[in-house]
């Protein structure tokens, strides 16, 4: 991850190196809270907010915090990081607070943060950093939300209910029924439909890279002119 | 892993696939008729439009992965598969649940995970859990037997099918579901207040079992399977509902008869216990794998929050069997028993 160039750094957080569909990194929060597009963006604002904080922080003390003790450092500022954010929900969103449960304080133990950290920050200057850590959050809650929506839809045949919860008592009427009379599937929003559509996001995302690996190549293989034949017999020496 | 593997000598198999796949289906005639003559004509408009809603996810799924149609499509695998999933699904379900249970017993337990011979959960199993779970109050809506209520004819059948709006549904609660309701009633009195018990197991479902039981004991004559995975079960259900009968009180699980001919314990026994693929293959692998099946159904139909737990115990069993073949390989031919030297 030597590469520090802007580009390079928002290809890899939201694509080549997605932290939950490439790295498969979180998948605990990932799959236990993208029943609704509003926990998984709740859960995608906060996994974000320490992301960048703990990035941010780590860069900060990269020069002065020996080897011997860095992951206990990182997991401290990642613990305090977490409990900031946790706190501000529980002041401003507080019944998104409440469902998101212990989903909250267990973004401490995401390793897409502390991979993060190790990986990147600790390695490269304040503003890549910065920049690092809100492009992976940014990569992981497109998934959250991808995922959260998919499976409302799914599972509710509506999409943005209660989405009051997270933008406050305005938002309350944001809800988009798409299909009326719908049959609630209750399996999507279950656990196992969490695991499905996972499978099915990581699916249609190799899919679309196999695609584009093959117009590339298609691109590349020329015909080379005055290509001799290959010599068949006889040794060479 | 390294999983069981049949060593030499072998011998040649007559049966084809598709005639395995035609064997089973020609099995499930009598219980389908006995389900027909209690229940109407829902059973047979079920497995009809399961069977061409699974020929068509089958043909979308073989031309999506690139495999020959015209091969897999004859070999009945699907039908087999559907057929097996519309009997355990209540007459006169609409046509979007047959549908999404069949769409995901082909594309999701079967074709995901490689097709034919690959999959490690019964398919139509798999589809009955996920309707099971997502739409708990359809699936629980069984029509009354004949003698106890109107049985609609084969029109009304296409109309509960395909217009469900429009149909007037008349359902009763199976036998397994008043039992699990039950918590002050003896036995006896059980019997006497609700009609649809029967003699044995319920109405109906006593005879579709006794049907159920000949299709099974024609496959086994016919060796499509052995006797010891169905026989296992039999033998586990039975004696745990014998060990846990009182006599009939109020906190009984039913006597083992009950448990035998209600619900789907004999169609599961023959018809989704022996599937060649998803379950274990040593000979005291299918013992212990049956064995546990039959426990699992009692425990879960007695203790559990579910009525019936063919589907749920067959799909526990599934995870199990690679584990119950490991430790059950036979011995190699010529090679010295544990022990010997």
């Amino acid at each position: 991850m030597a590469d520090t160039s802007y580009k390079d750094l928002s290809l890899n957080g939201l694509w080549k190196n997605n932290p939950a569909i490439v790295q498969l990194l979180g998948l605990c929060p990932l799959l236990a809270v993208t029943g609704t597009v509003v926990n998984a963006l709740g859960l995608a604002a906060a996994t974000t907010m320490v992301l960048i904080c703990s990035n941010t922080a780590v860069s900060l003390i990269r020069n002065i915090v020996s080897d011997a003790v860095r992951l206990p450092a990182f997991v401290m500022i990642i613990a305090a990081a977490v409990t900031c954010i946790e706190l501000l929900m529980q002041a401003y969103t507080y019944e998104l607070y409440q469902i998101l449960g212990i989903f909250l304080p267990l973004i401490t133990t995401n390793c897409v943060i502390l991979g993060r950290a190790d990986a990147f920050a600790s390695k490269n200057s304040l503003a890549p950093a910065l920049y690092d850590g809100f492009i992976m959050g940014v990569g992981f809650g497109v998934v959250l939300v991808l995922l959260g929506a998919l499976r409302e839809l799914v599972g509710t045949g509506a999409l943005f209910a209660n989405m009051d919860l997270l933008f406050g008592p305005s938002a309350a009427n944001w809800r988009i029924v798409l299909v009326d009379d719908y049959q609630a599937f209750l399996l999507a929003v279950l656990p196992p439909g969490a695991f499905i559509f996972t499978g099915l996001i990581i699916a249609a995302k190799n899919l679309i890279d196999m695609q584009i690996k093959k117009r590339e190549d298609a691109r590349k293989a020329k015909p080379v002119k005055g290509a001799k034949r290959v010599r068949v017999t006889g040794t060479i020496s | 892993m390294p999983l069981l593997r049949i060593t030499s000598p072998h011998a040649h198999g007559p049966m084809s696939t598709s005639r395995v796949m035609q064997h089973v289906l020609l099995a499930t005639v009598p219980g389908i008729i006995v389900l027909t003559h209690f229940f109407g004509f829902g059973t047979l408009v079920n497995i009809l439009w399961g069977g061409i809603v699974a020929l068509a996810c089958e043909a979308l799924a073989l031309a999506l992965r690139g495999r020959p149609l015209a091969f897999y499509l004859k070999d009945y695998s699907a039908l087999v598969t559907s057929t097996l999933l519309c009997i355990a699904l209540p007459p006169y379900a609409p046509w979007w649940l047959i549908a999404i249970g069949v769409a995901s017993s082909v594309l999701l337990a079967k074709h995901l995970y490689g097709g034919l011979g690959y999959n490690p959960f019964n398919p139509a199993m798999v589809g009955y859990v996920v309707l099971l779970i997502s739409f708990p109050v359809q699936m629980t809506a069984w029509a009354p037997p004949r003698g106890l209520g109107e049985v609609p004819g084969l029109f009304e059948a296409l109309l509960a099918c395909f217009s469900p709006a429009s149909f007037d549904a008349v359902t009763m609660a199976t036998p397994l579901d008043v039992l699990k309701q039950n918590n002050s009633l003896l036995l006896e009195d059980l019997w006497q207040e609700n009609p649809q018990f029967g003699r044995w197991g319920g109405i109906g479902w006593e005879w579709a079992s006794l049907a159920f039981l000949a299709g099974g004991l024609w496959l086994l004559y016919q060796r499509i399977f052995t006797w010891h995975a169905p026989v296992a079960m039999l033998v586990a259900i039975t004696a745990m509902a014998g060990m846990f009968y009182d006599n009939g009180s109020s906190a009984s699980g039913g006597s083992p008869l009950f448990h035998l001919l209600s619900g789907a314990t004999i169609f599961g026994a023959f018809f989704i216990v022996t599937d060649p693929v998803s379950s274990a293959v040593s000979t005291r692998g299918k013992l212990i794998y049956g064995a546990m099946i039959g426990a699992l159904v009692y425990i879960i139909r007695v203790r559990g929050n579910y009525p019936d737990a063919v589907a749920f115990a067959v799909l526990i069993a599934n995870f199990t069997a690679p584990f119950i073949d490991y430790y059950t390989q036979p011995r190699t031919y010529g090679h010295a028993r544990k022990g010997d030297s």
